[in-house]
């Protein structure tokens, strides 16, 4: 069993508007001690799927339905009193913005011993000296002075090094880093990933990583999730998707961003039009209307999600396709598609079926 | 008509800070900086956030009053006689796509506002061709210029922007990071754009960015700035395989490469601590607080840019 299972969660925004379909259906499994990568647009409900785990959504969301199983145990619809025992001591978060997720007019040692108070039975002595242990361990010198100090007096580095110390004071299962290097410099952003892959070997935990850089993924995850107004496109080892990616909007992202090793200056191959409105959700695939190879069934249903290699799985028109061209689908008595073997590398016996 | 279209001498920006009472200490955003942009050339100028990157490219444009320095364009001084004429023809592009909009506006009016300021058409029917005209240099449809700039997304209010420089016809352009607020998807198009532009039009580039590989990919030379002075600065290529400058060469070692096999085996090389404030500068080498060759010479004095290779700079002591 994985520590945290999440089962086609929904996870809606009732805007005056009209329901703003946020997270539609997401699935994954984290276990532990794993890094899982989330990478997509803005829009994409990497973010809330995030915020539908600690529950921590702003109103007018609310999750519509899914489950999320923390350690077996259902958070859905376990109420404020349990989820408070859960939030900051074993799920823990660090936001995009140091800037803004510090309280200005608290000090640093009191907003950093609030949840060890909270949390564990130390008492304020105890608490002011994990705080400083934290504080050491995230690589602040002078911690003592930092606690007597206001978020203003830090750099953006530091307070950030600060939330990740407030993440971890009660050693959290799991770590949920919402884009945590955005805001900051390229050497700040290498200080705060390495920190962030010590600390966890040092610990333990397991982390998911959102983040809209695919050179952040690349150095940290195991496993990396793309959505795309959301839904999951494609998932898999962080090797299966960077080497084969399968689905379109995938492979669009991965000619869309220069090479810092491209020396001759290749046109970029951008993804046409805009990110989708989610107020109007089209019936198909929802990248269809972005996607160069779009055919017609994608602007009529939606692709299934279907392994297409070992680790790798993927909701794209376009692999069935490929894969009937090269007869590599595998389906079940029913002719269900139960595989793709785009890579070549399925055991045939393990799967169960047979090829086509 | 001179060789380079731009160039810049020994250009400095103090900004004067309230330090206590009656007490003023100046912050050096821009500490004696040179360079040159060629006609069709980009410059890109990368480094961290307050390292006064931004800082040069308003200087230049006079949009803060250089404290010290010259800015020479087309061969001409840039001077209270001249900068009229040099505010037609060098523009600016900003980062922030929502803020640089007026809100009260149309679109055809942001557009069309250099052309009021500038006097560039005759007739109201030559001002509305050439506002459709621009629009359409972006891939903004013509019935969308009644719209205002909140009905737009980041990416088409960025081409509105866009569209606003090229309205007076200029030649150069500051590019003042104008693609970090964009998604990845977007940043394509609109970098695409400005090659396009570029070979249209025949424009100047000064690209200011924090992100290298976008950089890299626009630049055919590239300038790197520390705490207000320029550490480093190389064609693109040579940059990129031959840095020298301690700084550069950590600076590009932190860019996170979308490779897993050569993320692991990469070696980072992580700098110490943050960058120093700049009201209380490090005597000497403004770097020297963070460099692992920081010898005694660096504190004593500050080392000036010296040719490493033809066409390569680099200001350190210890090459």
């Amino acid at each position: 069993m994985a520590m945290l299972e999440v089962r086609d969660l929904h996870t809606s925004f009732f805007t005056p508007a009209g329901e703003v379909k946020a997270v539609n259906g997401v699935s994954f499994n984290l276990d532990s001690g794993k890094v899982l990568g989330i990478v997509g647009e803005s829009g994409s409900g990497k973010s809330v799927t995030a915020y539908s785990v600690l529950q921590i959504l702003t109103h007018p969301g609310r999750i519509v339905s899914g489950s999320i199983k923390f350690n077996g145990q259902e958070l859905v619809d376990a109420g404020e009193s349990v989820m408070r025992t859960i939030r900051g001591n074993k799920i823990s978060i660090i936001f995009q913005d140091p800037m803004t997720s510090l309280n200005p007019v608290y000090t640093i040692g009191n907003q950093l011993t609030e949840a060890i108070l909270l949390h564990t039975d130390r008492n304020k002595e105890q608490a002011k000296q994990r705080a400083v242990e934290m504080l050491e361990l995230v690589g602040i010198n002078e911690p003592e002075k930092r606690l007597r100090q206001y978020p203003y007096e830090l750099s953006g580095g530091m307070r950030q090094r600060v939330m990740i110390a407030m993440a971890l004071a009660c050693e959290p299962d799991i770590l949920i880093a919402d884009e945590p290097t955005t805001a900051l410099d390229v050497t700040i952003q290498a200080q705060i990933l390495e920190l962030m892959q010590d600390l966890q070997k040092k610990l333990g935990m397991a982390i998911i990583m959102i983040t809209h850089d695919l050179g952040v993924i690349a150095s940290l995850c195991d496993e990396v999730i793309v959505m795309y107004a959301g839904s999951v496109c494609e998932r898999g080892t962080a090797d299966a998707i960077f080497y084969h990616p399968a689905h379109e909007y995938t492979k669009g992202l991965m000619r869309s961003i220069p090479s810092i090793d491209d020396d001759e200056r290749e046109r970029l191959v951008p993804i046409t039009g805009t990110p989708i409105d989610l107020l109007n959700m089209p019936a198909g695939c929802p990248f269809a209307p972005r996607c160069d190879n779009a055919m017609k069934v994608c602007l009529t249903g939606r692709a299934k999600e279907v392994r297409v290699g070992r680790d790798h799985l993927s909701a794209c028109w376009m692999n069935v396709k490929e894969g009937s061209e090269r007869g590599v689908i595998r389906t079940d008595e029913e002719g269900q598609i139960t595989a793709i073997d785009l890579e070549g590398n399925m055991d045939v016996t393990a799967e169960g079926g047979s090829a086509q | 008509m001179s060789e380079n279209l731009l160039e810049v001498k020994n250009l400095k920006e103090y900004f004067p800070i309230n330090t206590g009472f009656l007490r003023t200490t100046p912050l050096k955003a821009v500490d004696d900086v040179s360079f040159t942009i060629g006609r069709g050339e980009t410059l890109g100028l990368v480094g961290e956030s307050g390292c006064g990157k931004s800082t040069v490219g308003r200087t230049i444009l006079h949009l803060y009053k250089p404290t010290a320095g010259q800015v020479i364009f087309d061969g001409k001084l840039v001077g209270p006689d001249t900068i009229k004429e040099y505010r037609r023809r060098a523009q600016i592009v900003f980062q922030d796509p929502y803020s640089s909009l007026n809100p009260r506006l149309t679109v055809a009016d942001i557009v069309g506002e250099p052309l009021d300021v500038n006097k560039l058409y005759k007739s109201k029917k030559e001002r509305s061709e050439r506002i459709l005209e621009l629009l359409g240099t972006v891939g903004i449809s013509s019935e969308q210029m009644t719209r205002y700039a909140h009905e737009f997304s980041g990416g088409q209010r960025q081409r509105i922007g866009i569209a606003r420089a090229l309205a007076s016809r200029p030649e150069f352009i500051v590019c003042d990071e104008p693609v970090s607020a964009l998604d990845v998807s977007i940043q394509a198009q609109v970098i695409n754009m400005f090659e396009d532009l570029q070979r249209q039009f025949g424009l100047s580039y000064l690209f200011i960015a924090h992100d290298l590989s976008v950089v890299k990919h626009i630049s055919n030379r590239i300038a790197v700035m520390y705490l207000g002075h320029i550490v480093e600065i190389a064609e693109a290529n040579e940059l990129y395989h031959h840095a020298v400058h301690p700084y550069t060469i950590s600076l590009l070692s932190a860019v996170p490469v979308p490779d897993p096999e050569r993320a692991r085996a990469s070696q980072r090389i992580v700098l110490e601590g943050d960058v120093p404030s700049p009201l209380h500068m490090p005597s000497g080498c403004p770097f020297r607080t963070r460099c692992s060759r920081a010898t005694d010479k660096c504190a004593e004095s500050c080392p000036q840019l010296a040719e490493v290779a033809p066409g390569h700079m680099a200001a350190c002591h210890n090459l």
